[in-house]
């Protein structure tokens, strides 16, 4: 298993300030969740529900001509989730399948968020990794 | 100390001075000796956008010990206090997200600490929101404070497991959904199932969903609705000794500042090891279904 650059990327940009500030990078993600694709915002059935995150977030991982794309959605009220959702989304976004599933599944216990934001919280963003990878093996 | 909110709205509460309504509350942002605290079950909503000046305090990475399942303790409690610029004597006024369920939960852990004048801001960040009141993402810089260090009293407002075991006879009170209470499920519904190895409920407690005492709008509803609910419904007497629990004793904390806030019951506890410990410890009496069940017999 091995990261890809843009999820190593996003890694080393977390880890390279204090943990408080790790947050409001989280923030930066949250606010910068691509919206979705107008095919799946009339008909959110066609995402999965993330059970493992308190807050409702539906995520959506598809293969197009050999490139993964993923796509979630989460209420503005849950900011961590929509976070979570969007370094997922900008860090799997283009790669093969093979190399998004090649990811870690320990990837999100690795961002440095484990203090700022208790591990409880980021069993939710495991969950959703897991369900992406998933999905990419069936698609 | 501020003064306090004299809405008629909560004139019939046993205790109006625990409750600010929005209006009050923008009157009076940035007066002397009054702290705006936010609390929240995401850690990162009040980074979104808070009321201007507020701090935030996290149930899960301020409150909690970090090691052992317990509050955080008296050196803690002082050094997270004054980090965030509160003396002993400033008012207090809690806010947060879903119904004030994690703001009444932080006032609880303040009280275990005894801070005097807590007060909840009646239908929380929603409320304040809905009506188009002014947020920020600015940081809020407060001068620390030399906040004494308090011992944890966690005799008057907090239940353990034994204290439930020798509560039989007198009155608990669930406040989880019915499907956690009835043992389908051992987390409410929408959120993910974990931490306890048996559903169900402990004999004899009524189930009074916590949020059966929010109107709509997030707020409290008036005190004739509440004893409808909690004593015609659920049969507490004036008087009683009354335990609350839920999973992990936050929605329990909800509905222990209604009790004892809202109604004047003055011995009410929240067990807030709660059912995931309850479920999952080891030779304890539980009922499953939707019937409280008997007070069980001494083993």
């Amino acid at each position: 298993m091995s990261t890809p650059a843009a999820l190593e990327a996003i890694r080393e940009e977390f880890l390279a300030v204090e943990p408080r500030e790790r947050l409001l990078l989280l923030l930066e993600y949250a606010d910068d969740l691509p919206p979705l694709p107008e095919r799946y915002g009339d008909s959110p059935e066609l995402l999965e529900r993330v059970p493992e995150c308190q807050a409702p977030v539906f995520v959506k991982a598809e293969v197009a001509e050999g490139v993964v794309h993923v796509h979630a959605t989460a209420p503005a009220e849950a900011p961590t989730t929509r976070g979570f959702a969007s370094v997922l989304a900008h860090g799997l976004e283009g790669l093969s399948r093979d190399e998004a599933l090649a990811v870690p599944d320990d990837f999100p216990d690795t961002l440095g968020l484990t203090v700022a934001v208790s591990p409880l919280r980021l069993r939710g963003m495991s969950g959703m990794l897991a369900r992406i990878k998933r999905q990419l093996r069936e698609a | 100390m501020a003064e306090q909110d004299d809405s008629t709205r909560f004139a019939g509460y046993a205790h109006p001075e625990r409750l600010v309504s929005t209006e009050w509350l923008a009157e009076h942002l940035g007066d002397e000796g009054l702290v705006v605290i936010e609390s929240d079950e995401d850690v990162l909503l009040y980074e979104t956008g808070h009321i201007p000046g507020a701090v935030k305090v996290d149930w899960h990475t301020d409150l909690n010990d970090p090691v052992t399942r317990d509050y955080i303790d008296g050196e803690a409690f002082a050094a997270l206090f004054g980090r965030l610029g509160i003396d002993r004597d400033a008012t207090l006024v809690v806010y947060g997200d879903k119904s004030n369920w994690w703001a009444a939960y932080a006032l609880w852990v303040f009280t275990l600490f005894g801070h005097e004048d807590v007060r909840l801001l009646d239908g929380g960040r929603a409320k304040w929101i809905a009506e188009d009141r002014a947020v920020t993402r600015d940081a809020t810089v407060r001068t620390p404070t030399e906040y004494p260090v308090v011992e944890r009293d966690d005799s008057q407002v907090r239940a353990f497991r034994e204290d439930v075991l020798d509560h039989f006879g007198a009155p608990l009170i669930d406040v989880r959904s019915p499907l956690e209470y009835s043992g389908a499920r051992t987390t409410a519904p929408e959120y993910p199932e974990e931490s306890a190895l048996r559903g169900g409920h402990i004999p004899t407690a009524q189930n009074v969903p916590w949020a059966k005492a929010a109107a709509e709008d997030g707020t409290f509803k008036g005190r004739a609705d509440l004893q409808a609910i909690y004593q015609d419904g659920a049969g507490l007497r004036p008087g009683d000794d009354v335990i609350a629990y839920c999973r992990i004793g936050e929605r329990s904390s909800h509905t222990w500042f209604v009790l004892t806030h809202l109604l004047g019951y003055d011995k009410v506890r929240n067990y807030d090891g709660s059912w995931t410990e309850w479920g999952s410890a080891v030779r304890v009496p539980i009922v499953q279904g939707d019937q409280p069940g008997e007070v069980p017999s001494a083993r």
